[in-house]
């Protein structure tokens, strides 16, 4: 276990010294915190649905959370380019162990950039119903985090080079972002696109973390957490299973 | 003597081309060798199936008295490899590559620390220990790569081209360092190079690949005596002829020349 601390601790470090990037990659959720949260906002309030930014927060936040979670999974690329892969693959350490290591390190530093765009939503008038009930969205993203970590492994193991980056990034991720809850409330939706985003598992987090903060907690979050965990089991599962046949 | 690599038969297919084509032989413990071949002759593929990385299609091989196929983990603990391409964090201090490959190994934190001083002090890096590995140069990086790849007290040292870029000072203290841990320690070395020189000055034994097969093996003295030739290197273009190999384009191959360019920014 001590091979997969270090080698959590070391994504850790990656991520707090590489200052640019952390700040970087707060633009796009901002973007849309403002864009959308006060674009949209008289339109959503005349419809009847209340705040727009309260809403969309949640949304917000777990797109900072899937965007850092799956590229420090794609970081093996790197890892593999500059050779630091090498240095882990001959070690005596299971590639299990590392797979672990690796997917915690990612899932706490994509955990960290979803507070930190939570911190920035409060300064933008995002108000939390109960701060203790608010707490219970920190699971929710927590799994998020992991599972959205583990896809990034699952596909960093399998891709030889960063060309494929755009592919999964436009052809995966922001699909899985924009056909979710994240952005729209599913009720009235045409059919297919109720279907895509009610069996999305982003849209079970962003459900949660939404109730959590507008101080409607109820029991049902621990379906939508064991459904979460379950499907984070999983695709750490297959992300090993992908990185133990990586060969040099 | 005991070996502590030995090799029978071992064959290794990539689809229908042969790398390796039924190669045996074996390395006695402490002893330096050398493994030379022109480019594309299975050096490195070799040091792949012996160093767990890649499995072989068949052959029997022991490294370390264990099989790398089914113990690997055993056979990890029991060598130190520097690799061809670079395998250090860049974004990581010097110390702090250390202390990870440490912790990978288990090597007790105690230990850890007073050995990771002490390597980082023989290949000239103690003051610099704390600094980003991004700002070292190509032999540093090399230098750190061999204290790391010491720190675990590996039996086996395997270095792929270890001094290839580097400027002359670095290369005599690298070698020098090497004789020293096969002398005083019984380190058994197996080692890859281009620089002919390098190999006679520096090797016990020689064995020389060509198209996946082992084409001769000796000493420097016993290689230069069979072909007539007076160097070395005279001796390896006798045995391997003069055919310049094209290099095929794997993976890793373009990764290489990817980084390059990247750094060349």
């Amino acid at each position: 276990m001590r091979a997969a601390a270090i080698l959590w601790l070391r994504q850790l470090k990656r991520y707090a010294r590489a200052r640019a990037r952390m700040v970087g990659s707060l633009g796009q959720p901002l973007l849309f915190l403002f864009a959308l949260g006060f674009g949209f906002g008289p339109i959503f309030a005349r419809a009847g649905h209340g705040n727009y930014l309260d809403f969309v927060v949640p949304g917000v936040i777990s797109m900072g959370i899937i965007f850092t979670g799956v590229f420090g999974g794609i970081e093996i690329i790197f890892d593999r380019q500059f050779g630091f892969l090498k240095e882990t693959l001959v070690a005596p350490v299971p590639r299990f162990v590392i797979v672990l290591g690796r997917t915690l390190g990612g899932a706490t530093t994509a955990l960290l950039q979803g507070l930190l765009v939570f911190i920035v939503s409060l300064i933008a008038g995002f108000h939390i119903h109960h701060p203790l009930e608010a707490l219970l969205a920190l699971p929710f993203m927590a799994l998020i985090a992991l599972l959205f970590s583990a896809i990034g492994t699952a596909i960093g193991s399998v891709l030889k080079d960063i060309q494929g980056f755009p592919l999964i990034m436009n052809f995966l991720v922001m699909p899985i972002f924009f056909f979710s809850n994240a952005l729209f409330p599913t009720r009235g939706l045409p059919a297919p696109l109720k279907l895509v985003a009610q069996i999305n598992p982003l849209s079970y987090g962003v459900a949660g973390i939404r109730d959590a903060f507008a101080g409607q907690a109820s029991l049902g979050m621990v379906t939508d957490l064991a459904v979460l965990g379950a499907l984070a089991a999983l695709l750490l599962a297959i992300a090993s299973y992908l990185f133990s046949r990586i060969e040099l | 003597m005991v070996a502590m690599i030995e090799v029978r038969g071992l064959v290794k297919m990539f689809g229908n081309f042969t790398a390796i084509d039924n190669i045996s032989f074996a390395v006695p413990e402490g002893e330096i060798r050398a493994f030379l071949g022109p480019n594309g002759a299975g050096k490195t593929t070799t040091i792949k199936i012996l160093t767990t990385v890649l499995t072989p299609s068949s052959g029997w091989i022991r490294v370390a008295g264990r099989d790398p196929v089914r113990e690997p983990a055993e056979v990890r603990r029991a060598f130190g490899i520097v690799f061809q391409d670079p395998s250090l964090d860049d974004e990581l201090t010097a110390y702090e590559n250390m202390e990870l490959h440490g912790a990978l190994y288990g090597v007790p934190r105690a230990q850890l620390r007073e050995r990771a001083t002490t390597l980082l002090g023989f290949v000239g890096l103690a003051e610099r220990r704390r600094d980003y590995v991004k700002t070292f140069s190509g032999g540093m990086r090399r230098r750190l790569e061999i204290a790391r790849a010491l720190l675990h007290k590996p039996r086996i040292l395997f270095l792929d081209e270890p001094t290839i870029g580097l400027d002359p000072q670095t290369r005599s203290l690298i070698w020098e360092f090497v004789r020293g841990l096969a002398t005083e320690q019984s380190v058994t070395v197996f080692f890859t190079t281009h620089a002919m020189e390098e190999a006679e000055r520096v090797a016990d034994e020689i064995t020389v690949i060509d198209h996946g097969r082992i084409i001769a093996e000796g000493t420097a003295t016993s290689l230069k005596e069979r072909t007539r030739s007076t160097s070395l290197e005279e001796a390896f273009i006798a045995l391997t002829g003069r055919d310049v190999r094209a290099e095929e384009a794997n993976p890793a191959e373009r990764m290489r020349m990817l980084r390059r360019a990247w750094r060349g920014r």
